[in-house]
């Protein structure tokens, strides 16, 4: 070995210490990788489209027809779809936010997990981290179904659409907290199945995102109001229906006017607030989880 | 003995790693079974023995990544349950598995990895460069992890293991599923390495002639140290060449052995094997006066699977095959060393 070779100290270099300094870091380097790896894989962003694509201008105008039927009259260009469409944002949302977060069984699987998980860092910080980066990527997926709005008769207002995004961005930040939550138990790929049966598509189908929570019978009502999804479609519908040309009839047939608690109208505030404590319970239980296991 | 002089240092310089009776024991399993050492720093010191016999037990226990049952471990000054972050920032680590993100760059991953230990920022860009360059990777540094071979794979972990300077570097197996090629360039980058850095090396393998590059090994089976020293030593202390003679009828050879000559013969893979002083004057005398046919014969100075048979009375291969049975009636163990 020549004397020219750079030699290194044994200890130039000060390693994390437990400062909050060092947290972030880990936080942000978290979070930038979920984006790295989000923005490389243009495949997977076009094919998390097509289903709400499908849902939206398939299944929403094939209801469309038989729906309109029992609309009252003079509903303009507001239709079956336009009731749909935040409902099929926050499937976006859904979809996209349960796959950020459940990529860390992946993670598992192919071993870089432990590269994170032995790291002299708090494993909050990487929970959190984890967390914003599921919660960025599902909210910029969602602005890409944001844009199609117009097609439906949603009209592009800037506050409408700041509100939607402060609502999606809420939401994915509460769905990935559960998607991390459900990870952390989680050693198998194939999992992921069970989970998007028995979690993701009944919280979907529960939650108002495709048919109106009125009228319902009583068993179905109950469910649909226990399904922490319903507080983050509803405030997204009635933001829609406040910016769209709709009589209060036809708003009142969508049940755009906000989701009941027997006959009490739930106010937008208390629908935020109630997915906000639930999102804030999820991301603890997140943090719990990954602190215990070793 | 080599024990004594690094017991006396380690009084001088703090002991990179100091174990004291540690053990560890799934249900009735014994994995580990009380095992002490310590390794000098600066030192690179091998656990060389059969898959299944504790060795990643040990490491993982090592690194704080699995709890002692019992008994006591030090790294780099600090203790693995009381101060685990305290001693996974002093350590760097190379894992049987890749841990790399196949979809990040051999940069990204790096980056990733300086600010996950905290590496300053106005230090990061130059001991990227260092580590790169030191393992042959700094043209490649812009490509993504999944079009590297598993010899780049590795190579870049170890560079990663290097990143935050750490005190110990732990290799499990650092070149396990390598083609023979691979595994000797790993080798000279690890050699390499020992001579530009200050720095502890504590790594496991199963290949015999890699515990070779060790300043020092310890040979462990079922979960027990049987002998530690230098591997020079450990040849020397075998004192006998190996004598192996391939025979129609091995019982017979086995019992003349013992009868004409009072030596006691083992059977390993098939080959009647004995240990003598002076293996060319002994062949002569086999053939005058054993009395059973041989259809071959060969003759070998002690290398270290001698070291490994006289030591534990089974060739290594045979150890692995015992011990895949026991760990085979025990599927979950894998499940839980996977984590």
């Amino acid at each position: 070995m020549s004397a020219g070779l750079s030699r290194v100290a044994p200890a130039p270099v000060r390693v994390a210490g437990g400062r909050w300094q060092d947290d972030l870091r880990a936080v942000s380097m978290v979070w930038r990788r979920e984006l790295i790896r989000f923005s490389r894989n243009r495949l997977r962003i076009i094919t998390a489209l097509v289903q709400p694509v499908l849902f939206l201008f398939v299944l929403g105008t094939g209801l469309s027809s038989m729906v309109s039927k029992g609309l009252p009259a003079g509903s303009g260009n507001v239709n079956f779809e336009t009731f749909m469409f935040p409902g099929v944002v926050g499937m976006t949302v859904l979809f996209t936010a349960i796959f950020s977060a459940v990529s860390i069984v992946w993670d598992r699987e192919f071993g870089f997990l432990r590269e994170m998980l032995v790291a002299p860092v708090r494993r909050g910080a990487l929970v959190v981290g984890k967390c914003l980066g599921g919660a960025t990527v599902a909210t910029s997926q969602a602005l890409i179904m944001l844009v199609l709005a117009g097609l439906v008769g949603v009209p592009y207002s800037p506050v409408l659409l700041a509100t939607l995004v402060g609502e999606m961005a809420l939401a994915a930040v509460v769905i990935t907290s559960l998607g991390i939550a459900l990870a952390a138990r989680m050693s198998q790929v194939e999992s992921f199945q069970v989970v998007m049966q028995m979690v993701v598509l009944p919280l979907f189908f529960l939650s108002g995102a495709l048919f109106p929570l009125k009228a319902l019978p009583a068993w179905l009502a109950v469910l649909t109001r226990a399904d922490p999804l319903t507080y983050i479609i509803d405030p997204m519908r009635r933001a829609v229906f406040e910016h769209v040309a709709a009589s209060p009839k036809l708003a009142a047939a969508f049940g755009a006017r906000g989701v009941t608690w027997d006959g009490w109208r739930v106010p937008i505030g208390v629908e935020l607030g109630l997915t906000a404590v639930i999102g804030a319970v999820l991301l603890t239980i997140a943090i719990a989880t990954f602190s215990r296991t070793d | 003995m080599g024990r004594g002089f690094h017991a006396r240092l380690a009084c001088v310089e703090e002991a990179a790693v100091e174990v004291t009776d540690l053990v560890k024991r799934y249900g009735d399993l014994d994995a580990v079974r009380g095992i002490s050492f310590t390794v000098a720093a600066g030192e690179t010191f091998g656990f060389l023995g059969p898959n299944g016999a504790g060795k990643s037990t040990t490491i993982s226990m090592l690194c704080t990544l699995l709890r002692p049952t019992s008994g006591t471990a030090r790294v780099a000054g600090f203790d693995v349950v009381a101060e685990r972050s305290e001693v996974r920032r002093h350590i760097g680590l190379v894992f049987q598995d890749t841990t790399l993100d196949d979809y990040l760059t051999a940069e990204e991953n790096l980056r990733f990895h300086a600010e996950l230990y905290g590496v300053p920022r106005a230090q990061t860009a130059e001991r990227l460069g260092e580590v790169l360059r030191m393992v042959g990777l700094w043209e490649r540094r812009s490509a993504l992890v999944r079009t590297f071979s598993g010899g780049m794979k590795r190579r870049l972990e170890i560079a990663r293991g290097l990143l935050h300077s750490p005190r110990v570097l732990f290799l499990d197996e650092p070149t396990v599923g390598l083609d023979p090629q691979t595994r000797s360039h790993i080798w000279n980058y690890i050699d390499d390495l020992r001579k530009r850095e200050t720095i502890t090396m504590f790594l496991t393998t199963h290949y015999m002639d890699e515990a070779e590059h060790c300043d020092r090994i310890a040979i462990i089976d079922e979960g027990r140290i049987v002998i530690m020293d230098t591997p020079a030593k450990l040849k020397a202390s075998v004192g006998r060449d190996r004598v192996r003679l391939e025979t129609p009828d091995t019982d017979a050879a086995i019992a003349a052995l013992r009868a004409v000559f009072d030596l006691e013969a083992t059977l390993s893979e098939g080959a009647v094997t004995v240990y003598v002083p002076g293996g060319e004057s002994f062949v002569p005398r086999l053939f005058a006066d054993l009395g059973v046919p041989i259809s071959a014969i060969s003759i070998a100075r002690p290398t270290l699977d001698d070291v490994f048979m006289t030591y534990t009375g089974r060739t290594i291969r045979d150890a692995e095959a015992s011990s895949n049975e026991r760990m085979a009636s025990q599927p979950w163990i894998r499940a839980a060393r996977r984590r």
